[in-house]
C-alpha cells in the first residue's frame, strides 16, 4: 500500500508547516516562505499566516500538497520489543516460575545528564501514566542511582550487586553529547571484559533501538516506553540465555 | 503583588501560624550548624566580593587558586591572606589577580600588622557596598521610570543556546515579543563544577555557562532592550550547585534581578552534600538580599519526581522551609519567589480545580511573596498542539490566582530547548489569556466547602502533619529517610562534602559580618 498524508480526502497529500525565517516580516518574507515550501516539492502552497518575531525574524504557517507517497511494504520497523508486551503480573510470574530467582536491574542517568524524568518513569515505584515502575515488581530488585552518575561508578555498582541488566537514560542530546557518553560506556565494559555479563539498555526521548544497537547496546527505548516494555525485553533475553 | 491579597479560601490562620512555627523549629538546629561552618565556596565568594577575579592559563579561577593555597588554614577564612598580599605587594586588585593567575602564592607571605590588614579589608567591604548600592539604586530608578509597564504576573522565558552571543539574539527577540524576565539556562554540567568558569563562553549543553562576563554581556543587551521597549527587563540566572554563593556574588556585582536559589534542591536533585548546601545557601541568600535579587525556589521539582496529587503537601512544606531559611538569611518576603508548579496529570477529573486550589492557597499563605509559578513539564508529550492547550490552562490558572512570576510553558517542552517561534507562540498565548481575563481574579469567589476550598484545607492540614514529622525527626534525618521527593541522601555522602570547614576561633570574614549587620541579622 502507498500511504500519503491525509487532509480530508484520501491521497490529497495535505501537509501543514510552521517555521521561522531570519527575514523581516513583510511581502518579501511571505513570498520567500511560499517559494521555499514549493522548493521542498509541495504544490498548491498557501502561506496562511505570518507575523514578526523580532525586527529581523518572522514566523510562518503554511500548507502545501505533496504527491509523494511511501510504499509500506518497503518499511522495516526496529523496535526492541515485539507487539506483545508482558504486563507487570505476567513478567513477575514468568520470572518466578521459569527463572526461579530475582532479576537485578541497575539504572542511572549518566555523564552530565541531570534529567531523571526518563529513568524515574521506568524505575520508580510510581512509574508513569498508570504503568508501575520496576521498583514495584516483586520479582525484580531495582536500583535507581539517579542523575549524573559517571559510567565507571555505574559499572562498579552493577558488578557489586551482580546485576542482570543495566539501564541508562539520556535525555540531553544536544550536540550529540549522549553518543560520546554511550560509546564510552560500552568501551569501558569491553575493556573490563564485562560486556557479555550484562544486558545493557539505553532509553530517552531521542533514542531508538537502531541507534542503540549500532552503539553496541542490546536494545534502545524511545518515546512511549513504559517499565512493561523494558521488563519484557529483559525477561525474554534472560530466558534465551538460560535456555 | 501590590494590592493586599483577599482571602477567598478561608484558610485557618492558626494552622498557617503553626506551620510557620514548626518551620522555625526545624530550621533552628540547621542554622546552628551553619553558624559554626564555612565552605570553600563561601570563601571564594568572599574573595570575589573583595575583587578577586580572572583565571590562570589552565582556566582555574583566581578565587580557587587562593582558597587552594590556604586550604589547610581555612578555619581562619581566606580573605586575610589575600588582603595581606595586596598590602605586601602594593599592587592594585587587578595587578594582584594577574600575579596570582601567573602562580604567585599569597600563603607564603608572613601576615602583616593585624590592624592595618583589617583596615584594608574594611575598605574593600566599603567599596563593594558602595558598588552594589549604586547598582540597586539604578535598578530602582529604571523600575520607577517604567512603572506599570511590566505584565502582572511577570512573563518569564528562558534562553538556552549554549552560546552567549546567540542567547543575546534570542533574548532580544523575546523582549520584542513581550517578555519581562529572561533567564539564561546554565549548561547541564555546571551545577557540579566546584569553580565558576571565566570569560565569555560559546559552548554549552542545554544551556550556557554562568560566568561573570556572560552576565555582563546579557545585562548590557537587556538594558538596551529596556530603553527601546520602555519596560524593565529582569535578568535571571542560577545561584545553585556547588558555587551557589559565588554566583550570587557575581549576580550582585552585575545587577542580576533573580536567582534560582533553593535551600535543599541541590541536596535532593544534584546529590550535593547536605551540610555543604545548608552553609552555602545562607551566605548566598545574604548576598542576594543585599543585591536586591529575588530568589526563585525549586519546589516545582518535587512534582517532576513525585505525584502532584499525593505530594502537594511536600510543596507547601518546602515553601514554609524555604521561607524560613530565606528569612534567617535576611531576605524580605518581597524577594522570596517561592516556587510551585502546574503538574497535575491532565487525565484527572477536576485536575484543574486542584491546580487552582494549590495556586490560590500559596497566594493566600504567602501574600507579599512574588510566587514563581512553573508550567507543565511532566505531562507534556511531544504533541505540541495539546501542549499549547495545556499551557493556556496554566496561563488561566496563574491569572485567576494572582501569581507573581509566571514561567511560560513551551509547546515544544520535552522535545528541544525553545526555538524562537516556540517562545513567541507561548508569549502570544499568555498575553491573550492574561489580557482577556485581566480583572478575573477580583471577580471570583470560591464556593464555601466546595472542591477547591476543601482541597486547599486538606493540603494545609497534611502539610502541618508533615512538618510535625520533620520537626520530630529533624531536617537532616528526614533527608536521609527520603521524605522529600522520595530521594534519600545520607548526611556524610554527596558532592562537595570535602569543601566544608569548621570555623576556627580566629575566623575572619568582614563581608559576612557587614552583611549580617546590614540585613539586621543578629551577629554571629
Amino acid at each position: 500500500m502507498i500511504a500519503r498524508p491525509y487532509g480530508d480526502t484520501l491521497d490529497d497529500g495535505a501537509v501543514q508547516f510552521s517555521f521561522t525565517l531570519p527575514v523581516p516580516e513583510g511581502p518579501l518574507g511571505r513570498e520567500a516562505a511560499r517559494h521555499l515550501v514549493e522548493k521542498w516539492g509541495f504544490d498548491q502552497v498557501d502561506v496562511v499566516h505570518s507575523h514578526a518575531l523580532a525586527e529581523d525574524f518572522s514566523f510562518y504557517v503554511a500548507y502545501g500538497r505533496t504527491a509523494t507517497g511511501i510504499d509500506l511494504s518497503t518499511i522495516q520497523v526496529e523496535e526492541a520489543t515485539g507487539p506483545s508486551v508482558y504486563t507487570m503480573d505476567e513478567a513477575n510470574e514468568i520470572v518466578r516460575t521459569r527463572l526461579g530467582r530475582k532479576v537485578v536491574v541497575v539504572g542511572a542517568c549518566t555523564g552530565f545528564d541531570a534529567h531523571t524524568v526518563g529513568i524515574d518513569a521506568i524505575m520508580n515505584m510510581k512509574g508513569y501514566d498508570h504503568h508501575f515502575g520496576l521498583e514495584r515488581y516483586p520479582e525484580f530488585e531495582a536500583y535507581n542511582l539517579g542523575a549524573q552518575v559517571p559510567n565507571e561508578k555505574l559499572i562498579d555498582f552493577a558488578v557489586k550487586v551482580k546485576a542482570d541488566a543495566i539501564l541508562i537514560s539520556q535525555v540531553v542530546t544536544q550536540k550529540d553529547v549522549h553518543i560520546q557518553n554511550l560509546t564510552q560506556f560500552i568501551e569501558m565494559l569491553q575493556a573490563r571484559g564485562l560486556r557479555e555479563q550484562f544486558i545493557v539498555l539505553v532509553g530517552g526521548s531521542r533514542i531508538g533501538n537502531k541507534l542503540a544497537v549500532e552503539l553496541g547496546f542490546d536494545g534502545g527505548f524511545g518515546k512511549g516506553t513504559f517499565a512493561d516494555h523494558v521488563a519484557t525485553f529483559i525477561v525474554d533475553r534472560l530466558l534465551e540465555r538460560e535456555a | 503583588m501590590t494590592a493586599p491579597v483577599e482571602s477567598k479560601l478561608g484558610l485557618p490562620q492558626d494552622r498557617i501560624d503553626q506551620a510557620r512555627e514548626l518551620a522555625e523549629r526545624i530550621a533552628r538546629p540547621v542554622n546552628q550548624f551553619i553558624e559554626r561552618h564555612t565552605t570553600v565556596s563561601v570563601e571564594r565568594a568572599t574573595l570575589r566580593l573583595a575583587g578577586a577575579d580572572g583565571a590562570n592559563a589552565e582556566g582555574v579561577p583566581v578565587p580557587n587558586l587562593v582558597v587552594d593555597q590556604v586550604r589547610d588554614r581555612l578555619e581562619d577564612g581566606a580573605l586575610l591572606p589575600y588582603v595581606n598580599a595586596l598590602l605586601r605587594t602594593g599592587d592594585t586588585i587587578e595587578g594582584l589577580n594577574q600575579r596570582i593567575a601567573q602562580g604567585f602564592r599569597v600563603d607564603e607571605l608572613p601576615l602583616g600588622d593585624r590592624g592595618a590588614l583589617e583596615r584594608k579589608a574594611e575598605e574593600l567591604v566599603e567599596s563593594f557596598a558602595t558598588h552594589v548600592k549604586a547598582r540597586r539604586a539604578w535598578r530602582a530608578a529604571c523600575k520607577e521610570r517604567y512603572a506599570g509597564k511590566n505584565h502582572s504576573p511577570l512573563l518569564y522565558v528562558i534562553v538556552a543556546t549554549g552560546n552567549i552571543h546567540e542567547d543575546v539574539k534570542q533574548a532580544r527577540a523575546a523582549v520584542y515579543q513581550g517578555a519581562d524576565v529572561v533567564a539564561v539556562i546554565r549548561t547541564t554540567a555546571q551545577s557540579l563544577l566546584d569553580y565558576v568558569p571565566y570569560g565569555a563562553t560559546t559552548e554549552g549543553f542545554g544551556g550556557t555557562y554562568a560566568t561573570q562576563e556572560n552576565f555582563r554581556i546579557m545585562r548590557a543587551a537587556l538594558d538596551e532592550e529596556m530603553e527601546r521597549h520602555e519596560r524593565y527587563i529582569h535578568l535571571t540566572n542560577y545561584a545553585s550547585g556547588l558555587c551557589m554563593p559565588e554566583i550570587s556574588a557575581m549576580g550582585a556585582i552585575e545587577r542580576l534581578d533573580m536567582m534560582l536559589n533553593d535551600s535543599i534542591y541541590g541536596i535532593l536533585f544534584r546529590d550535593i552534600n547536605m551540610y555543604r548546601t545548608f552553609v552555602d545557601q545562607k551566605f548566598s541568600r545574604m548576598i542576594n538580599s543585599f543585591g536586591g535579587i529575588i530568589i526563585n525556589t525549586g519546589e516545582d521539582n518535587y512534582l517532576t519526581t513525585s505525584d502532584a496529587v499525593e505530594k502537594a503537601h511536600t510543596v507547601l512544606a518546602s515553601q514554609f522551609l524555604n521561607e524560613r531559611f530565606a528569612r534567617d538569611a535576611g531576605l524580605p518576603p518581597r524577594l522570596m519567589g517561592l516556587g510551585h508548579a502546574f503538574e497535575m496529570d491532565p487525565s484527572i477529573p477536576n485536575g484543574f480545580l486542584w491546580e487552582l486550589a494549590q495556586a490560590r492557597m500559596a497566594r493566600e499563605i504567602f501574600p507579599e511573596h512574588p510566587l514563581k509559578y512553573m508550567p507543565p513539564t511532566k505531562h507534556m508529550t511531544g504533541n505540541i498542539f495539546m501542549g499549547h492547550v495545556q499551557n493556556a490552562m496554566f496561563n488561566f490558572a496563574s491569572m485567576a490566582t494572582e501569581q507573581g512570576i509566571h514561567l511560560l510553558g513551551m509547546l515544544t517542552e520535552a522535545i528541544h530547548t525553545p526555538f524562537m517561534m516556540d517562545r513567541a507562540l507561548s508569549l502570544e498565548n499568555a498575553r491573550y489569556v492574561m489580557n482577556s481575563m485581566k480583572d478575573f481574579a477580583s471577580e471570583i469567589e470560591f464556593k464555601k466547602d466546595g472542591i477547591i476550598v476543601s482541597r486547599a484545607r486538606e493540603v494545609l492540614d497534611k502539610t502541618v502533619d508533615f512538618l510535625e514529622v520533620l520537626e520530630r525527626i529533624g531536617m537532616m534525618e528526614a533527608l536521609e529517610q527520603g521524605l522529600f521527593a522520595e530521594v534519600k541522601r545520607p548526611r556524610d555522602m554527596g558532592k562537595g562534602l570535602e569543601g566544608i570547614q569548621e570555623k576556627g576561633p580566629n575566623y575572619y570574614n568582614p563581608f559576612e559580618t557587614w552583611l549580617a549587620n546590614e540585613l539586621g541579622l543578629t551577629a554571629n
